[in-house]
């Protein structure tokens, strides 16, 4: 008699876990595949798409909601794109720091959005056209020194600050980084067309992209890129040892 | 212990091929005791040319990647196999190739008993006069002036207080440039941006010059009521060097949305102390005793920014006598 109370008790419980755990599997479906488009125009489906995934945190009329998230009438393409590609939004909850992910959206799917938000409003920068090749790379190493390298570091590898994490630049397209320089996301401050023209920003992303995503590595072998601290431990460690080896089998004792 | 070690390097380096076996066999028909010399095996003296003339094929491929510019990895390669092949070819020729001779440096004879007498003369007369008391007063003499000296010299440091830290070339209506003296007008910079400016005609490298320029929404300024008009257009300068141990200050963090992360700051990344851009850069966080100093702006006809005075307290680290904010 015992033994059938427990057993159903255990049940019981394994059945509780089990359905939990598949409501929060659910969750996490719908908040990681979003439905298929809808037909209509793009600002159309754009807006099902906002009212799925971010209205809970912007509002049900892109105006924000206070101290969820900020309006996003305005903000621009860039902003928008910038965003969703690479993965920062939606966010799994507010108040987080945003952080590089998978992108949540198709390339439809975010032209969709931006059709909608820029459609209720249409300024804020538009998504640059960043074209590295056409950037001359000393101009970009000065203007990175001189307006990034405080806090991505001057090999682009990202670095902390009071209060803020400053991601590496690894992963960051031409695009991505044209549009962080205008939209200062998050912490970031951001960069106008005046202060920094489009042939700054080319500048900068082809830096970035050489020194920073492709150093080069002459030698063949990088050591990290960190400079010149393990190239001195290699040469002290590995080649001294390999030298006294060298000079013990050689050698021999004065009998 | 060490005995073991040495079997172990053996086998593992294959040692008795490079070195001949030990004790060599004593040539007993020998004129000469000292001198070995059995005669290199035909092999060793093959491969000592086979790897003398890899070695100059090697440096002739570097000489000739070298002319072409060529790879660098290649370069290395080349460069730094000719070397190795060198080291072994001068291996072999030492332990199988050379003769062995073993040779005794005789040390020099010992000198005359006269002149020994001589030298001892020449010392005694050198020591003649110095007892062992005025030697150890004397040290104690030349020990004492140098403590004494030691003791006085941070004296002369208390002095007037450095007043080149007070010293800075911004005065009212001084030009703000950037890096390449180019004036900085007030619509370059957008809100959440941020720039590097100096006066204009100054030195640059001068401890006082730089300031960095941040704007952001003029009605979010708690700037106090003795500086409201210092901040036109929510345009703000403070200067660039931290007050607490003299580094640029080069980070500035702008919120999207405030709610949920951090409010706006500059910060100075040696040990992130961190200054509050709205409320006159009072210090929020970090080593820093006091606030940066900050430059009174105005905007002329041009839309150029110049100084509206000199700014509002020493620039860099705070010293003794010249801490005030």
């Amino acid at each position: 008699m015992r033994h059938r109370l427990m057993l159903t008790v255990a049940l019981a419980c394994a059945g509780l876990a089990l359905w939990t755990f598949a409501a929060q599997a659910q969750q996490g479906e719908q908040q990681h595949r979003p439905a298929a488009p809808p037909a209509g125009d793009a600002a159309t489906r754009g807006q099902a798409l906002f009212a799925e995934s971010c209205a809970s945190c912007h509002g049900t009329d892109a105006r924000g909601v206070a101290s969820r998230g900020p309006s996003l009438r305005g903000v621009g393409a860039a902003s928008i794109d910038f965003y969703l590609r690479t993965g920062r939004m939606p966010l799994s909850r507010p108040g987080i720091e945003p952080q590089r992910a998978k992108p949540v959206y198709s390339r439809a799917q975010i032209d969709d959005l931006i059709a909608y938000l820029t459609g209720l409003d249409g300024r804020g920068p538009a998504i640059p056209r960043v074209n590295p090749a056409a950037g001359d790379i000393e101009l970009g190493r000065q203007l990175f020194t001189d307006s990034c390298s405080g806090c991505h570091q001057i090999v682009a590898q990202g670095g902390i600050a009071p209060g803020l994490v400053a991601p590496p630049l690894d992963n960051s397209t031409p695009t991505e980084i044209g549009e962080a320089i205008r939209v200062g996301p998050y912490l970031m401050p951001r960069f106008g067309e005046r202060q920094l023209d489009a042939h700054d920003v080319d500048s900068i992303a082809r830096y970035v992209n050489e020194v920073g995503q492709h150093p080069p590595n002459a030698g063949g072998w990088g050591i990290g890129n960190v400079g010149p601290i393990p190239e001195g431990m290699v040469a002290w460690l590995l080649a001294g040892t390999a030298l006294l080896l060298v000079a013990r089998v050689i050698g021999e004792r004065a009998s | 212990m060490s005995r073991l070690l040495r079997m172990l390097t053996d086998l593992a380096l294959a040692r008795g091929v490079l070195r001949a076996r030990h004790p060599p066999p004593e040539p007993e028909d020998h004129a000469d005791p000292t001198r070995y010399d059995a005669g290199a095996p035909a092999w060793a003296e093959l491969a000592l040319v086979v790897l003398l003339l890899l070695c100059g094929a090697c440096f002739a491929a570097f000489a000739v990647l070298l002319a072409l510019a060529g790879d660098t990895q290649l370069l290395g390669a080349t460069a730094g196999g000719g070397l190795a092949l060198l080291a072994a070819a001068l291996v072999l020729a030492g332990l199988r190739v050379a003769p062995r001779e073993t040779a005794v440096e005789p040390r020099e004879d010992a000198p005359e008993p006269e002149e020994t007498a001589e030298d001892e003369r020449l010392l005694g007369a050198v020591a003649d006069g110095v007892s062992r008391r005025r030697l150890i007063l004397g040290a104690a003499g030349i020990a004492g002036t140098g403590a004494i000296l030691a003791a006085a010299a941070p004296v002369t440091a208390l002095g007037p207080s450095a007043r080149v830290l007070d010293e800075s070339p911004w005065r009212r209506g001084v030009v703000l440039v950037d890096e390449e003296d180019a004036p900085v007008l007030a619509d370059d910079l957008e809100v959440g941006a941020f720039i590097t400016a100096f006066p204009r005609g100054a030195d640059k490298r001068e401890l006082g010059s730089p300031v960095v320029v941040v704007r952001v929404r003029p009605d979010e300024l708690e700037l106090p009521a003795a500086r409201r008009t210092w901040a036109p257009e929510g345009l703000l300068a403070y200067s660039k060097i931290c007050t607490h141990a003299g580094c640029a200050v080069s980070l500035f963090r702008y919120p999207t949305y405030e709610p949920g992360s951090s409010p706006p700051a500059l910060a100075c990344p040696c040990h992130y102390s961190t200054f509050d851009v709205r409320r006159a850069a009072a210090v929020v966080v970090g080593p820093a005793g006091r606030p940066l100093p900050q430059l009174p702006l105005a905007i002329d006809a041009q839309r150029q920014l110049v100084a509206g005075g000199p700014l509002s307290g020493s620039v860099g680290p705070a010293w003794w006598g010249t801490r005030r904010s």
